[in-house]
């Protein structure tokens, strides 16, 4: 998929502020996931023309960092920590929780493309665990009240 | 030592609403360090300044801060100043905390460090999941641009430069500085072999100082208050403020600041609220991220700094102090982060890369009670194989971990060989 006009403005607006362009590879692939959700292979071939780096190059990229997905995700990514601090604080049984009420294991999307569910590994919010991050946003002090409440309030 | 009574430095702001605005900084004093260090100091007398307070670097390593700037070449050449916001080590908070509540301080730093190592365009390595973080610090240098301290010449000294936040994308390896300064020229995050060191090839290959985020929200505090009434602060050679993030099975968990030095006990049980549940009392600590040696309950008479947490045989590393109560299995918790390691293992090192995928098998064999008694030994023998093999510290950084666990609660591993289940009793906390 092309970019669209105003994500290849940022692209461009993102390769200048850099006095390597390389350096905006990063933002190029950040930018491209967050116009449709994931990066596939033809947007992996796109990033790399724009940037005059061999495909090769780009796909070690995408593949090095676990913010890149090559899959669609659901609308909302549920990414639950479960590093030492949230693991003393529950989020085993949150994980359980969530596996259940959603009727998906961890790295699956519900079939109404609503919800997908994945681990992380700490999210720098260990004072408030359990937690987990939803698309952008952390979300913290996490019960199963709390859960089922969150996931009420998202379409 | 008792902290009692201490006014926060670096967190003074952090309780007002509005603590991420300029007009709130500047209310509390904002900005007149910078306005002193540009208009009444020469870059150098900068550098002397944070060297004479002792500043120890709060990333991880505790490397004075003034020594690494005084490392990169004088002169106008092109020249880097890179600020580690990448906050990945597990238990650790507190970056995180200083830029959303107070992104003016640690501009603020960065500037005065810019101008201190001759830096006219400075990177901040933002932890890609930190988007709101980001978005806070992108509008304090937007807010800060606009009042004339972002960009070219600066408050009217001739001073330029420039500031660019840059979004990593997931890898707790890119936080190690080379690795960060790879990512940040748009590849994988692999550490470099040292030397040569970033302060001679860096960033695009020129000269660099990476700065961790607290580290630099002192720099504001040494200039303004200067650096004897710094290092009075804490205690000698382990001077200042210092931003403790405390998690696991507390009352109040959180993040706390007083001088370097509190007793960890003080910390935990006056500031923290103590253990969690009255029946479960405290079995061990780590005092410093999970990178750093295991403090069983009977050794936590410690001081909360470099010097006697080394000296106590671990480390004060990131300063993230997490908290267990006996219902923990020390084998499951070790577990639990060798997979994190081996998941974060960038793989150029065989110790590296295979170690820590012989860790996990190994501890999952204990845990499912399929372990015999070589395999204590053979974890003992894993870390002594991987400890200074490596291209850069994380494999240090699990070695250690595995070999203190393995030693502290040897007889706990035993049992998990002998009995083929866990000697801890579980008692989840309810969620
Ligand atoms: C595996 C690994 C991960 C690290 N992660 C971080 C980090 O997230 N933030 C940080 O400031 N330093 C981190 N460090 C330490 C940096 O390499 C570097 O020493 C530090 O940023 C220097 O800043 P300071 O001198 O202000 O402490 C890490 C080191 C290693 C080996
Ligand atoms: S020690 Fe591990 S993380 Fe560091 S360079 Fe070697 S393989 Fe990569
Ligand atoms: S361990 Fe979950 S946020 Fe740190």
């Amino acid at each position: 998929m092309i970019p669209s006009r105003e994500t290849q403005e940022k692209i461009d607006a993102a390769v200048r502020e850099y006095p390597h362009a390389r350096s905006a590879l990063l933002a190029v692939l950040h930018l491209i996931q967050s116009e449709r959700g994931y990066i596939a292979p033809e947007d992996q071939a796109w990033a790399a023309t724009r940037m005059g780096l061999p495909p090769a190059e780009v796909a070690g990229v995408v593949s090095f960092y676990t913010l890149f997905r090559t899959k669609p995700p659901g609308r909302h990514h549920l990414q639950v920590c479960r590093t030492l601090s949230c693991q003393i604080r529950g989020c085993r049984e949150l994980l359980s929780y969530l596996e259940e009420k959603l009727g998906i294991k961890q790295g699956q999307v519900t079939t109404d493309g609503r919800f997908s569910l994945v681990t992380v590994e700490c999210l720098g919010s260990c004072g408030t665990a359990p937690m987990m991050q939803v698309n952008d946003d952390y979300h913290e002090n996490l019960t199963r009240e709390r859960l089922d409440v969150l996931l009420d309030s998202m379409k | 030592m008792s902290a009692n009574g201490y006014q926060p430095l670096l967190l003074k702001n952090a309780h007002r609403p509005d603590s991420a605005t300029l007009a709130a900084y500047r209310e509390s004093g904002g900005y007149r360090a910078l306005e002193r260090a540009l208009k009444e100091m020469t870059p150098e007398q900068v550098v002397e300044e944070v060297k004479a307070s002792g500043l120890r670097g709060r990333g991880g390593a505790g490397f004075p801060t003034g020594m690494k700037w005084s490392f990169m070449p004088k002169g106008s050449g092109e020249k880097y100043l890179v600020l580690n916001a990448d906050e990945s080590e597990p238990g650790t908070f507190k970056d995180r905390l200083l830029m959303e509540e107070d992104p003016h301080l640690v501009l603020e730093g960065f500037l005065i460090g810019c101008y201190a190592v001759g830096c006219r365009h400075g990177f901040i390595y933002m932890r890609g999941e930190f988007v709101r973080p980001t978005r806070i610090l992108l509008k304090a240098v937007e807010e800060a641009r606009a009042a004339g301290m972002v960009g070219k010449n600066i408050l009217g000294t001739g001073f330029d430069c420039e500031i660019t936040l840059y979004r990593g994308a997931g890898a707790y390896i890119c936080g190690e500085e080379t690795a960060l300064l790879e990512s940040l020229e748009g590849k994988r995050g692999m550490p470099r072999l040292k030397p040569p060191f970033p302060a001679q090839v860096g960033l695009y290959g020129k000269p660099t100082s990476v700065n961790n985020v607290e580290t630099i929200a002192n720099i504001p505090l040494i200039v303004e208050m200067g650096p004897s009434w710094y290092a009075n602060l804490g205690r000698p050679k382990n001077t200042g403020p210092k931003l403790y993030c405390v998690s696991g099975h507390v009352r109040r968990p959180g993040v706390y600041e007083f001088p370097l030095g509190i007793p960890l006990k003080e910390l935990l049980f006056e500031h923290a609220g103590g253990m969690l549940r009255e029946d479960r009392p405290l079995k061990a600590v780590i005092p410093g991220g999970s990178s750093v040696p295991i403090l069983p309950a009977a050794q936590c008479d410690v001081l909360m700094d470099f010097d006697s947490l080394a000296a106590a045989g671990t480390m004060l590393g990131s300063a993230g102090v997490i908290v267990m109560d006996d219902s923990v299995c020390i084998v499951e918790a070790l577990l639990n982060l060798a997979r994190f390691y081996a998941h974060e293992s960038c793989g150029q090192c065989t110790p590296c890369r295979e170690g820590t995928g012989w860790y996990v098998q190994i501890l999952e064999r204990l845990e499912r009670g399929e372990g015999n008694s070589s395999d204590l030994d053979l974890l003992l023998d894993l870390s002594d194989r991987i400890q200074g093999n490596t291209i850069c510290p994380l494999g240090d950084a699990v070695a250690m971990p595995v070999r203190s666990y393995v030693t502290a609660f040897r007889d706990e591993f035993q049992h998990h060989v002998t009995h083929k289940k866990c000697l801890a009793k579980p008692a989840p906390v309810p969620v």
